[in-house]
């Protein structure tokens, strides 16, 4: 044995190390689904996870969006400026199409609190992509776009490109080489915030969103 | 805590002893046994396909099974790692030092308020308390959680810490304890009322502190899953984020995470999925405008090491708290958690806690099990766990040694040991390895075992709920022998 | 490289449809040896009418298990060892019990962990068969219901379903006999509270189990429990007696003998 072990972390390796080996096992196969129509699977997942999905396309998304908020009576829709919807809906604003009150994610959280945690009704996000087998977004949010504009809002709006779609994690998480290089918080959402610890009843929104809005931009022509 | 006087501490009433008290409260075990049923059958809805299940989980258990193999290597990977992403990393051997540790950080940062995600390690470290005796209020914020503090309870339940509570029970402690609320029997409006208290406690923190479900080495990433979003706030709004978890929570590359992550919540509450799977890998970088600019991992042994040391029982360690087990435990289900009187309930409890806190303090709980291997069976990463607590009742009596240290390979291994159980086992043993012995002892049992009177040692126990067992005039040796059935084996 | 300690319950594999064998090993169990020996009989009786010459070994005793699962190991070896001797031939071993069968298949090989037995141990657990399995899958028995009608319900025990796999061939079974309504149970699965010495070190709690285990069966109005497990029987069964319920606990090897072959 060398020197005696100064600190935590060199005594429990210490231990680790002189523990008697073992041989690791390969892992064996395992083959996750795959969905001839992925976008059927997806629906069904997410709609099962209490999210709304509303198909829109690239060129009536907008307007889709406005009706919707204007229908709940949504009062102050947070954006994200620097990405393409929220510059989008920036400018549709300025131009004078009926949207609520545009609240910018555009400084630090440590600024914006109030507004975040008391103020706003909605936030509006766009999305990496989403996974069929369990009807999941996937966010990887960036400096644009925050990661609480996904959870602080009581209502979050998804934008969601139907060629984004894919069977499963493992797939995307191979296919697009995420082990090579993640950010700082990659988020999986499958529906809006909920709990069932008071007698295994359903409520939702415990603490974030109450309701989620996946609006599915389809591919022209369909 | 070391007692005085030299005397062993004291643990309280076995579980023998404990259980009668949950089994005679039938609000309790209506709680238990609807809630079990339910999580039942919604974990077996989601896995419909026996072959599909039988793939998984050997992916799964292959998974924990070889980053266990490799756990030195894969902790150190996983130091560096996160380390070169900006994340703090600190070791601790007890949970004490991972008291001290996390104190120490809050401290540093001067922070009074701290919001907490729903962790089963700061229970084992009895964090709360501890920053409480400092000066500094941590709040829980999973539901489950705040409701059993505020309550001033214990978790029932690994992953819903408040099952044994009904609906009634929860309005009244609301009522009481929530300034300005009336009693209300609507779930929505408890939630909402909780949402209200907690939203406040979020936007105030100086510090989040979180568990982890999975650590993965290859990246440096945190993954911790969740329904509430109260993990996400708890990470993501306060300044500073504390993660406490086991050294045995690590794998090794983000390919581990998604055959995992289809067993966990399958397993647990019957979801294909949790609402977030939040994968943190630094803390705030250059120009993000929201997420704590401090992250730390506090990486706790708490015993582990030593499980380590026995490789049948390092076992143990490929679990991943989804709580099917006790989900599944038909003990579990009659006495609910706090009969255990650990932080660890139902069948993995009763393999846990002797590890991590000697078998002392565990007590009579290896044998609180009939082994009916219901749990092994639907535990997604296979352990054994009817056989490790045949382990662990053999160290109790016949302790064996860790080569290298000459301890008990299981601390107060030995305490159950008794000479008349040997001496009854020994007379077993020399009955029934001896054929003609055998015979002669089991026909005076024929004879005369039927005198034996109720009220003897162990007929006493067994008379309580049955019968006497009725030995028959003739054995089936006797009988095989009349019918002609001892013939020999034809060559 | 793999490891060997991955097998949760080293369940049984689907046993390969073995020839039909000439003749079989009989272990009758310590429990049916003394308390219960019709309903080995039994069992060794089907066997004889179902072809196949039946040897019951008399060095037999026990499987072990009490002693392993009270944590004396090495008693268990040494009772173990004993019956690999008794048992020398290589044809299969029938027993009319899913936990002792359990005990043989499944644990065995572990229990023989570095001793110079092993080999033979694990040769010994590939012998093992559990009764009524062994007359579906192996014999392919049909039967021949002789009896009045009558409602069964069905108690499988936990290591016949989770060690063994026996799963619907006890069932099967039954459904062969036209006079026999067999209706389940709505706690099947679940185990009867036995567990060996659990029932008297943990008795609150197995009293709670068996009692709730009575409950169900009383539930499907059937006044005959049928098991293939003489401890679980013993449990259930005492019990009945004891709340004076009046429902019939029987091994289903005496039971189908008794419909069948006229006992
Ligand atoms: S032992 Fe298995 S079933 Fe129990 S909590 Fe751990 S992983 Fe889940």
């Amino acid at each position: 044995m060398s020197a005696p072990p100064n600190t935590a972390r060199d005594a429990i390796l210490g231990r680790l190390k002189a523990a008697p080996g073992r041989p690791g096992p390969d892992l064996p196969p395992w083959t996750p689904p795959t969905y001839a129509d992925k976008l059927a699977r997806f629906r069904q997942m997410a709609e099962a996870n209490h999210a709304e999905i509303h198909d829109v396309t690239a060129a009536n998304w907008l307007e889709r969006l406005a009706t919707i908020l204007n229908n709940r009576g949504v009062g102050r829709l947070m954006v994200a400026p620097g990405t393409p919807r929220g510059d989008a809906l920036l400018r549709a604003a300025a131009q004078g199409v009926p949207l609520p009150t545009l609240v910018p994610y555009d400084q630090s959280v440590e600024v914006l609190k109030d507004a975040l945690v008391h103020q706003v009704d909605a936030g509006l996000t766009g999305t990496r992509g989403a996974i069929a087998e369990t009807g999941t977004l996937i966010l990887w949010p960036t400096a644009q776009e925050p990661r609480l504009l996904s959870l602080l809002p009581p209502l979050h709006i998804a934008v969601l490109e139907e060629d984004t779609l894919h069977d499963t994690l493992a797939a995307v998480v191979r296919d697009q080489g995420w082990a090579a290089g993640m950010p700082t918080n990659a988020l999986l959402i499958s529906g809006p915030s909920k709990t069932s610890d008071i007698e295994q009843t359903l409520a939702y929104g415990v603490h974030g969103p109450k309701e989620l809005i996946i609006l599915l931009v389809r591919k022209e022509g369909e | 805590m070391v007692a005085d006087g030299g005397m062993p501490p004291d643990h309280g009433p076995r579980f023998a002893e404990r259980a009668p008290d949950a089994l005679n409260n039938p609000q309790l075990r209506r709680n238990f046994r609807r809630a079990m049923d339910g999580l039942m059958a919604k974990r077996a809805a989601q896995f419909p396909d026996p072959a599909y299940w039988a793939e998984l989980r050997e992916r799964g258990a292959a998974v924990k099974a070889r980053a266990l193999s490799r756990l030195p290597d894969l902790l150190e990977r996983l130091e560096s790692r996160l380390t070169a992403n900006g994340v703090q990393v600190h070791w601790a051997e007890t949970t004490e030092e991972a008291n001290a540790i996390v104190l120490g950080i809050l401290q540093q940062a001067g922070a009074r308020t701290v919001i907490k995600g729903k962790s089963m390690v700061s229970e084992e470290m009895h964090l709360n308390a501890h920053l409480e005796r400092h000066g500094i209020e941590a709040v829980e914020s999973d539901l489950g959680e705040y409701i059993i503090q505020l309550a001033g309870e214990t978790p029932s339940h690994i992953v819903m810490p408040c099952i044994h509570k009904n609906k009634d029970e929860i309005s009244d402690l609301f009522a009481e304890k929530i300034p300005g609320l009336e009693r209300t029997g609507d779930v929505d409006e408890l939630t909402a009322a909780a949402r209200r208290v907690l939203r406040e406690r979020f936007a105030n923190a100086d510090a989040g502190i979180s568990g982890v479900n999975f650590a993965v080495a290859e990246t440096g990433t945190l993954v911790l899953i969740e329904n509430e979003g109260n993990g996400r706030l708890s990470t993501t709004l306060p300044p500073l984020h504390i993660a406490v978890t086991g050294i045995e929570k690590v794998v090794e590359t983000l390919d581990d995470i998604p055959p995992l992550l289809a067993l966990l919540p399958r397993s647990a509450t019957g979801q294909p999925i949790t609402t977030y799977v939040n994968m943190i890998s630094s803390p705030r970088k250059a120009g993000e405008k929201d997420g704590p600019t401090a992250v730390h991992l506090v990486l706790l042994d708490g015993g582990r090491s030593r499980v380590y040391q026995d490789v049948e029982l390092a076992d143990t360690l490929r679990c991943i708290r989804c709580a099917a087990c006790m989900n599944h435990c038909p003990v579990y289900t009659r006495v609910g958690g706090h009969t255990y009187n650990a932080i660890y309930p139902g069948p993995i409890g009763k393999i846990l806690t002797p590890q991590l806190q000697g078998l002392d303090a565990a007590g009579d709980q290896p044998h609180a099990s009939t082994l009916c291997n219901a749990c092994a069976e639907v535990c997604p990463v296979k352990i054994p766990i009817p056989d490790l607590l045949v382990r662990l009742r053999r160290e109790a009596v016949r302790p064996t040694e860790t080569p290298a240290t000459h301890l008990p390979v299981v601390k107060d291994g030995g305490a159950e040991r008794s000479w008349t159980e040997s001496l009854v086992w020994a007379g077993w043993r020399l009955v029934y390895t001896r054929p003609l012995l055998y015979r002669m002892v089991t026909r005076a049992l024929a004879w005369g075992g039927n005198w034996v009177p109720a009220n003897a040692p162990l007929m006493r126990d067994w008379t309580k709920a049955r019968a006497k067992p009725r030995f028959k005039p003739r054995t089936l040796h006797d009988l095989a022998r009349e019918r002609g059935y001892l013939n020999e084996v034809p060559k | 490289m793999t490891i060997t300690n991955l097998a949760a319950t080293n369940t049984a594999a689907a046993a390969t449809p073995a020839a039909r064998p000439d003749t079989v090993y009989f272990f009758g169990t310590c429990l049916v040896d003394m308390l219960y020996p019709e309903a080995g009989l039994a069992g060794m009786d089907l066997l004889r009418h179902a072809g196949v010459r039946v040897v019951f070994p008399e060095g037999q005793s026990c499987c072990g298990q009490p002693a392993r699962n009270s944590g004396y190991v090495e008693e268990a070896r040494e009772v173990a060892r004993a019956q690999l001797d008794a048992f020398p031939g290589d044809i299969p071993i029938v027993v009319p019990s899913g936990s002792c069968a359990g005990m043989m298949k499944t644990h065995y090989a572990h229990l023989f962990e570095g001793d110079p037995d092993q080999p033979r141990a694990i040769a010994f657990a590939a012998r093992i068969h559990e009764l009524t399995a062994f007359l579906v899958n192996v014999l392919g028995v049909t039967l021949a219901d002789k009896g009045a009608p009558v409602t069964v319900t069905w108690h499988p025990s936990c290591h016949s379903l989770r060690e063994m796999g026996v799963g619907d061939e006890p069932k099967a079974l039954l459904r062969q006999l036209a006079n026999v309504t067999l209706v389940e149970n709505s706690r099947e699965r679940e185990c009867c509270g036995f567990g060996g010495t659990f029932a008297v070190r943990q008795t609150a709690v197995s009293t709670a189990m068996v009692s709730d285990k009575l409950a169900s069966v009383r539930e499907t109005g059937a006044g005959t429990l049928l098991s293939g497990d003489c401890g679980c029987l013993m449990n259930i069964g005492g019990h009945a007696e004891k709340v004076a319920d009046g429902t019939r606990c029987r091994h289903i090897a005496e039971f189908l003998m008794e419909r069948c072959h006229g006992g």
